[in-house]
């Protein structure tokens, strides 16, 4: 941790600039929607990787097992049954943690260093700092971050930052079978994934199209999808960016707010030591002889 | 030059105790929600004992201060509606600052500043509770859509803001006043006092009294 701090540009809830110094690429995980056969191979291996084993949960009809994202599953397979064009379609996507450049959990954040975003694009919890207020899930435009009823931390994807800090790719990428999910660069991902898109559109795909938000600053996780005109399909917000409330509730007003607290006690302090103290000004007369006015 | 004994019963024991639980809730929901509010007053959450008992305490701070504030606003409720002469008093608000207390018409036991603090504080506390809930995580913050919470946590943010400064305003009023502390820790006040400040309300007592 210590020399990867270096490779920190933005810490929450801290109002100077982290070390500047290094300059790491920025990297992307490419999910490929197309080419997802909908194995798990990525949910196990996500598990394996981290340690994690969720509780055995309920079947309620559907192959998506667990049924969300929970504080023990990072990532999760959605199956979606749509018909778009009248014709049925089994939709897969990987869900999970999307690392935007303009992370609305680090935006909300009210405790420093619980998260972080690395220059490499990663955005990390550290659940040691972490407060468990939830604020991370009230800004999180994905509805991504889960909170744990065991310990009241935070938790979702790292993007195995641990692996990628090493030259590694993450696990999820490394157990697919079928390059669904590609990891590099975020130029070599755009690139592979325009090609995707290029292929997808001569198969007849004619709105296949990549998903790299801008209104978030883009993210290094990115989507090729079938469907790119109605990423409602695969329940992906169409335009998501940090609500202009949590930017009401993070933003500018803050600091005025405590300008205004503290104006307010200069002019209480400055009232008192000009128009002074209001005293009863009867007492340094005989007390009785005065009738009320 | 002795001082004029107290002789005039303010607010009962009862009273008192009910308003200084208020205020020291106040302090803890308040400083508890001001090293949340922004991270140059993070280090208050050091008072509480680190950031999750910060998290942990403030809103139950919050319900105490809430439940004991209105146990208190039941027996003053009535003596803060807003009469006509209280916003010519208002209109006045120069003479007030200026310390020019006769020139204003004569208050009842409440005078018009106190009723708007009054009013203003009812206000903020029951934003502040509702959308409190809608953001506590630990209890109710899921049954709630996320534009929802993000809605609440502005306006929670917002109605701190105004209950902050409305605080401000009202300790600052009770060391401007002489008297007034006195009058909340030690229930009583001086003929005088009440004369000057509260002439409306001084009669009604000596007519009652008669």
């Amino acid at each position: 941790m210590a020399l990867q701090s270096l490779d920190i540009v933005a810490r929450s809830a801290t109002t100077l600039p982290p070390p500047q110094i290094r300059h790491t690429e920025e990297v992307a995980k490419l999910i490929d929607i197309s080419k997802c056969i909908g194995c798990k191979a990525c949910q196990a291996a996500c598990m394996e990787w981290n340690d994690l084993r969720d509780e055995v949960g309920i079947n309620f009809g559907s192959y998506q097992n667990p049924a969300d994202l929970t504080p023990a599953s990072w990532t999760l397979m959605r199956f979606y049954e749509v018909e778009p064009d009248g014709e049925l379609e089994w939709l897969i996507r990987k869900d999970g943690c999307m690392h935007c450049a303009e992370p609305g959990c680090l935006e909300a954040c009210p405790s420093p260093g619980a998260i972080i975003k690395y220059s490499n694009g990663i955005v990390d919890f550290v659940e040691e700092n972490c407060i468990g207020c939830g604020y991370c899930v009230t800004g999180c435009p994905f509805n991504i971050p889960r909170i744990s009823k065991k310990d009241n931390k935070a938790y979702k994807c790292t993007l195995c930052s641990d692996r990628v800090a090493v030259g590694l790719e993450p696990a999820c990428v490394k157990a697919c079978p079928t390059q669904a999910l590609v990891f590099g660069t975020k130029q070599a991902m755009l690139e592979h994934a325009a090609e995707r898109v290029a292929e997808l559109k001569e198969r007849g795909f004619k709105n296949a199209g990549v998903y790299d938000p801008p209104g978030v600053g883009g993210t290094h996780v990115i989507y090729v999808l079938q469907h790119a005109d109605k990423p409602e399909l695969y329940e992906l917000p169409k335009d998501p960016k940090i609500s202009p409330l949590v930017r009401l509730w993070k933003g500018i007003t803050k600091p005025l707010a405590l300008a205004a607290f503290g104006l307010s006690i200069v002019i209480g302090f400055l009232h008192y030591v000009s128009v002074g103290p209001n005293e009863v000004k009867e007492e340094k007369k005989d007390t009785d002889s005065n009738p009320p006015a | 030059m002795s001082r004029e004994e107290d002789t005039i019963v303010r607010y009962t024991a009862s009273e008192r105790i009910n308003h200084w639980i208020v205020a020291i809730a106040f302090f803890a929901a308040g400083l508890s929600g001001l090293a949340l509010f922004h991270p140059s007053l993070f280090f208050l959450a050091n008072l509480f004992g680190g950031g999750p008992w910060t998290r942990i305490i403030h809103p139950w701070a919050g319900v105490v201060m809430v439940i004991a504030f209105f146990l208190m606003a039941r027996w003053m409720w009535a003596d803060n509606y807003l009469t006509a002469e209280d916003w010519q008093w208002l209109k006045q608000i120069w003479d007030v600052v200026g310390n020019k207390e006769e020139r204003l018409p004569p208050a009842g036991r409440y005078n018009a500043g106190q009723k708007m603090l009054f009013w203003t504080l009812v206000a903020s506390l029951v934003l502040l509770l509702v959308s409190g809930a809608m953001i506590w995580y630990g209890y109710f913050a899921l049954y709630f859509p996320l534009w929802a919470r993000q809605l609440a946590a502005a306006v929670h943010a917002f109605a701190a803001f105004v209950l902050v400064l409305a605080i401000i305003v009202h300790i600052y009023a009770s060391i401007w006043v002489k008297g007034s502390i006195r009058a909340m820790v030690r229930g009583k006040v001086t003929p005088a006092w009440a004369r000057q400040h509260h002439p409306e309300w001084y009669r009604e007592i000596m007519e009652g009294k008669a």
